[in-house]
This record gives C-alpha cells, structure tokens and sequence, in this order.
C-alpha cells in the first residue's frame, strides 16, 4: 500500500535508535532500531522473555530506556511523560486484560472520551454531563460487539469480553498509531477471528504496531514483522521472508526445519 | 433502592429529633463530627484507594486554627470555620503533593511523617497551649445573630453541616472527576495510557478529603469549646481509619455506621470499664476485618445485592 508513496519524512511514524534497556546488568531490550511505517499493521514477534512488552514500555514512557532515542512523527519523544505519549497518539493495550473493573463497560469507554471535554477535574458537576459522549461511547461498544453489555460492570464481564472492551476504550482515543499487546491471547477462536477482523477494520486509518504469538493471525493481516530474541533484531520484512529466515526458525523450535506455522 | 430511601427518611426524622428525644446533644455533635472526618478519609481511600495514616493532621490543624482565631482574636465562628477550613486545605495541599509521589505503604508512611511534623509544631508553637492545648473555646454568634452557645442551635447548625459535607462527596463520586478518580483506582497504568496525569487527579482528592477533615475539626473545636494534642494525636489519625473500615470503605453511608459505633463503644463503655474500651474497640476491629472485609454497609449491601437477578454473563 505505502510503496507507491515515494519515501519522505513522514513515511515512518515512529523509529527508534538504538534503543536499549538493562535491568541490573540484563539487556532486554538491545540496540533495537525499528522503523514503522505509517499505515502498516506491523507484527512484533518472538519468544517469551524477548523484549516485546519491555519494548513497549519503552515506546510508551512506561519505563525509561538506558539508552537510545525514540522518534515519534518525526520529534525525539524520548524525555516525555507517558500520558503525554498517549495524548499524542501513541496509545497502547496491555498484555494482562486493563480494563476498569469497577466501572461499566460504557463508563470504561467513556474515561477515555471524556477529557476531550475538559470538565476532568470539575468535582462539583453531576456525571451526568457525561451523558453527551453516550452516544459515541455506545458506537465503540457495538464495534466490539459489547453493545449488549453496556451497562455490566467489566469486573463480571468474561475474559474474552474484557479484551474487546480493552480494545473499544484504546480505540476510542481515537490513536493515530496503536500499540497492542498480544491482543488475542487466551481467547476462544471465534474471538480470536471477531478480534482480527477489528484490528484490520481499525487499522484502515492508522497505524498497528502490534505483539502476536498466534501465526495465524500474524500471517493474515500484519503488513511488516519484526522479530526479536533476547531483546535483539534478528529478522524483518514481510511474512515470507521472516517465516524463510532460518535464524527465525531456529529461535522458535530450536531447529530449522520447522515451519513456522506451528510456533507459539 | 426503596428500602435504602426509607431508611434514609427515618435516618432523617431521628437526627432532627434528636433533641426532642432526649439523647445527649453534645454526643450526637461529636458523633457527627467524627462521621464528618471518616466520610472525608473514605473518600480518599474508598474511592481514591490512597492510605493516609496522618488525617487527624488536617482535623486538628483546622481544629487549632478555628479555635485559636475565636479565642485570642474574637473571630466569628463561621470566620474561624472557614479559616480552619483553608488552613487543612493548604497543610493537604503540602502534604498531598509530596505523598503522592509514591504509592501504597509508602505513601501512608509519608503522610505520617508529616503528620508527625504537624504535632510538633502544635505541641512547641506559642499559640496552641502546649500540653494543655486551647481551652474555653467560646461558640459565639454564627453570622451574628444564630446564639451557639445553646446546645440545641448548634446541634442543628452541626446537623445541616454533615448533611452538606455527606451530599457534596456524593456529588464528588458522581462527577466527572469522580468517574476519572474511580478510574484511576481501579487500574492507575491504564489510566495514565488514556492520558491521564494521574497524580493530579489525586492530589486534587487528597486536598478535598483535608479540606473536609478540617471542616469536622473546627466544627468540633466549637462543640466542645476546647482543642487538645489528641485532635492532631496519631490515635485521632487511627480512629478514622478503623471507623471508615468498620463501617465499609467505598459506601457512602459505612463511615457514618464506623463513626456510630466507635463513638457509642466509647462514650457507654468507657463509664463501665474506663482504659479498656481501646481494647475493646481493637478486638470488635479485628473480628470486622477478620469476618467481614467489606465492613458492615459494605457487607449489607453486599447481601441484598446476591439476593437480586444474577448479573448477566
Ligand atoms: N521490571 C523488570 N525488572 C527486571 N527484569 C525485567 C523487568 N521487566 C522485564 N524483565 C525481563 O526482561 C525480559 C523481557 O521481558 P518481556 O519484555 O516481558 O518479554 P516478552 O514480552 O517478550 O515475553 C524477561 O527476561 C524479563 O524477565
Ligand atoms: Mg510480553
């Protein structure tokens, strides 16, 4: 899709250099360079213990990297504040299930909608001023099929119900590029599929950066993977080319005869 | 929800005959100043989850500057209130600002600390009467007119005022700040992901829970006509925390129940087995928290709450 589009500044939403993290003296994340490209939906793979949730913590200010730079719309976002990133645009998912447990479903919606009112800390105002961003809220909540559910409180909501409202509630900051968290992780297949097809639909205007253990999934809809061992780099390009690469096979069955396929 | 509104009404007639019934105004008073105080701390640990092991800072502090304000300086009572009023509002705004910065155990730790700072200055500072701390507190005329000097006027000026402070954290839980505060509780990264700066939100809660802790200090001041250590004293700080558990964090009418209890135990025990009702009181303490986590609201509403439809799935 973008390679028509002759490269320019823009190209790449974000990139990182050499970014690096140490936990007493343990690289998980290593001199990582990684360039995403703007309209991509860009799979970030590998075994357990890789880097890939340290990583984007990295992205998202969560932890402070020990060294190296991150570029965000082409402006060093390195020293900012991760609610700053995340009001830029940069929104991500978690990899355990975040959702607000004591809130319902429409109300977890609603607290990402609701600063662009700009009454977050008006104490004295009833919450039902809120009822202005229902409506929205309620079309975020049909996207992931939890129409139904919009008055439950999340905490009694199943698992798999959870993810969906976590992904309504990232969406509805409306993120130019979303980082996901291996979204699909311990849902049913149906779910799996229902939740594919929604990353897709969302990823027709923005960027997906996202963690993925399911092949299938990865296969289908990621434009650019990247794979990473022990917090390094080892392979990049489209799925043919990763899923060839030996070094890939032999990081994730210990042999390379393999197919990837089977990999988890 | 029906039952909950009769129970409320009831609630209502009883507190405003409490004078007809012949109950000892004065305790009523103290009942609902200690009720006002746990409603403030609940709303920062029910529904900001933040554990302040100082509070009594914030109520003695007000309760100092009120009583200090009336006594060398003749102020008005509604003057001194609202002094006292800002000056827990500005001690919350200190000690919020520099606790927030850490979270759970280390949080309450820093609260403590300087709430420990506060006694000091009120035991060594040439204004707050040192051991003996302020006495002979005149009530005086609210806004000039309203004689507090009967018991009965200001029973119902402390009354209005526990309602007001009641239906204004209500409203506080049901705002959107409220929502955001809530949010915040449940799940602070999440939060801060939506693009929240969360330690904003929380400072704002702190200094609103000071702000009304001081509100139940000086008005206590002036029910009582004195201010001693104890009001800034660590025990005053722990008898809020237990009387907001006990009556059940998180529910609006818990800490009333808390502050029920806590005050009936002491004032009708303490005749019978004078020191002993500390222990006494630990012991009903530990058997709550041991039985029912969720405090005795919390519990209640717990139960009715199973007796309706299951939840959907
Ligand atoms: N806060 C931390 N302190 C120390 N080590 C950590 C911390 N977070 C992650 N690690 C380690 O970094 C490595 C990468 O973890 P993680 O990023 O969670 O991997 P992945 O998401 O790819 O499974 C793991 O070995 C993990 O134990
Ligand atoms: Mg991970």
């Amino acid at each position: 899709m973008a390679a028509t589009v002759p490269p320019t500044a823009d190209e790449y939403i974000l990139e990182t250099r050499g970014l690096t993290k140490e936990f007493s003296g343990f690289l998980a994340v290593s001199n990582v360079d990684l360039k995403v490209r703007r309209g991509h939906i860009h799979a970030l793979i590998g075994p357990n213990g890789a880097g890939k949730t340290t990583f984007f913590n990295l992205l998202t200010k969560f932890l402070i990297p020990t060294r190296g730079a991150i570029i965000y719309r082409g402006r060093d976002i390195t020293p900012e504040k991760p609610a700053q990133v995340a009001r830029a645009g940069m929104v991500r998912s978690f990899q355990l299930s975040a959702v607000f447990p004591h809130l319902t479903a429409l109300e977890n919606v609603r607290i990402a909608l609701q600063r662009a009112l700009g009454t977050t800390f008006h104490f004295w105002r009833h919450q039902a001023t809120l009822g202005v961003l229902d409506a929205r809220a309620r079309e975020l909540l049909e996207l992931v099929d939890l129409a139904a559910l919009a008055g439950v409180v999340a905490v009694e909501l199943p698992y798999g119900r959870k993810r969906a409202l976590e992904i309504a509630t990232t969406l509805a900051m409306d993120p130019e590029l979303l980082l996901l968290d291996e979204p699909t992780q311990g849902m049913a297949q149906e779910d799996v599929e229902r939740v594919t097809a929604l990353i897709r639909q969302a990823a027709a205007n923005r960027t997906v950066l996202m963690v993925e253990h399911n092949m299938r999934v990865v296969s289908t809809i990621a434009d650019t993977i990247t794979v990473l061992q022990r917090g390094q780099i080892i392979a990049s390009g489209s799925y043919a080319e990763v899923s060839r690469n030996p070094q890939v096979l032999e990081a994730y069955m210990g042999s390379a005869d393999t197919e990837l396929e089977n990999a988890h | 929800m029906r039952l909950t509104a009769v129970a409320y009404g009831l609630l209502a007639l009883f507190a405003l005959g409490v004078p007809l019934l012949g109950i000892y105004p004065v305790f009523m008073m103290q009942l609902l100043c200690l009720a006002m105080f746990a409603c403030a701390y609940n709303l920062l640990l029910g529904f900001g989850r933040m554990l302040s092991f100082g509070h009594a800072a914030f109520f003695g502090a007000a309760a100092y500057a009120t009583g200090w304000l009336v006594t060398a300086h003749a102020w008005g009572p509604g003057a001194a209130i609202v002094a006292g009023v800002v000056v827990a509002g500005l001690l919350g705004l200190a000690v919020g600002a520099l606790a927030i910065r850490r979270q759970g155990i280390y949080f309450a730790m820093i609260t403590l600390a300087l709430a420990q700072l506060v006694y000091f200055v009120c035991l060594e500072a040439p204004f707050t009467g040192g051991e003996n701390g302020l006495q002979g507190v005149p009530r005086g005329k609210l806004l000039g007119f309203l004689p507090l000097k009967s018991d009965v006027v200001l029973y119902y000026v402390v009354l209005a005022a526990f309602v007001a402070v009641f239906l204004f954290i209500r409203r506080v839980v049901h705002s959107p700040f409220g929502q955001v505060l809530k949010a915040i509780r449940d799940n602070e990264p999440r939060a801060i992901s939506l693009g929240y700066e969360i330690n904003r939100y929380k400072l704002l809660a702190f200094v609103l829970s000071a702000t009304l802790a001081g509100f139940a200090g000086s008005l206590k001041a002036l029910v009582f006509g004195f201010v001693t250590l104890s009001d800034v004293q660590q025990s005053t700080s722990g008898e809020v925390i237990l009387m907001t558990l006990l009556g059940g964090t998180g529910t609006f009418f818990g800490p009333v129940v808390g502050a029920a209890v806590v005050a009936t135990l002491q004032q009708y025990l303490s005749d019978l087995v004078g020191g002993w009702v500390i222990a006494i009181i630990g012991v009903v303490f530990v058997a709550c928290v041991l039985s029912f986590r969720r405090g005795i609201v919390g519990e209640l509403a717990a139960a009715r709450w199973l007796r309706r439809a299951p939840p959907p799935r």
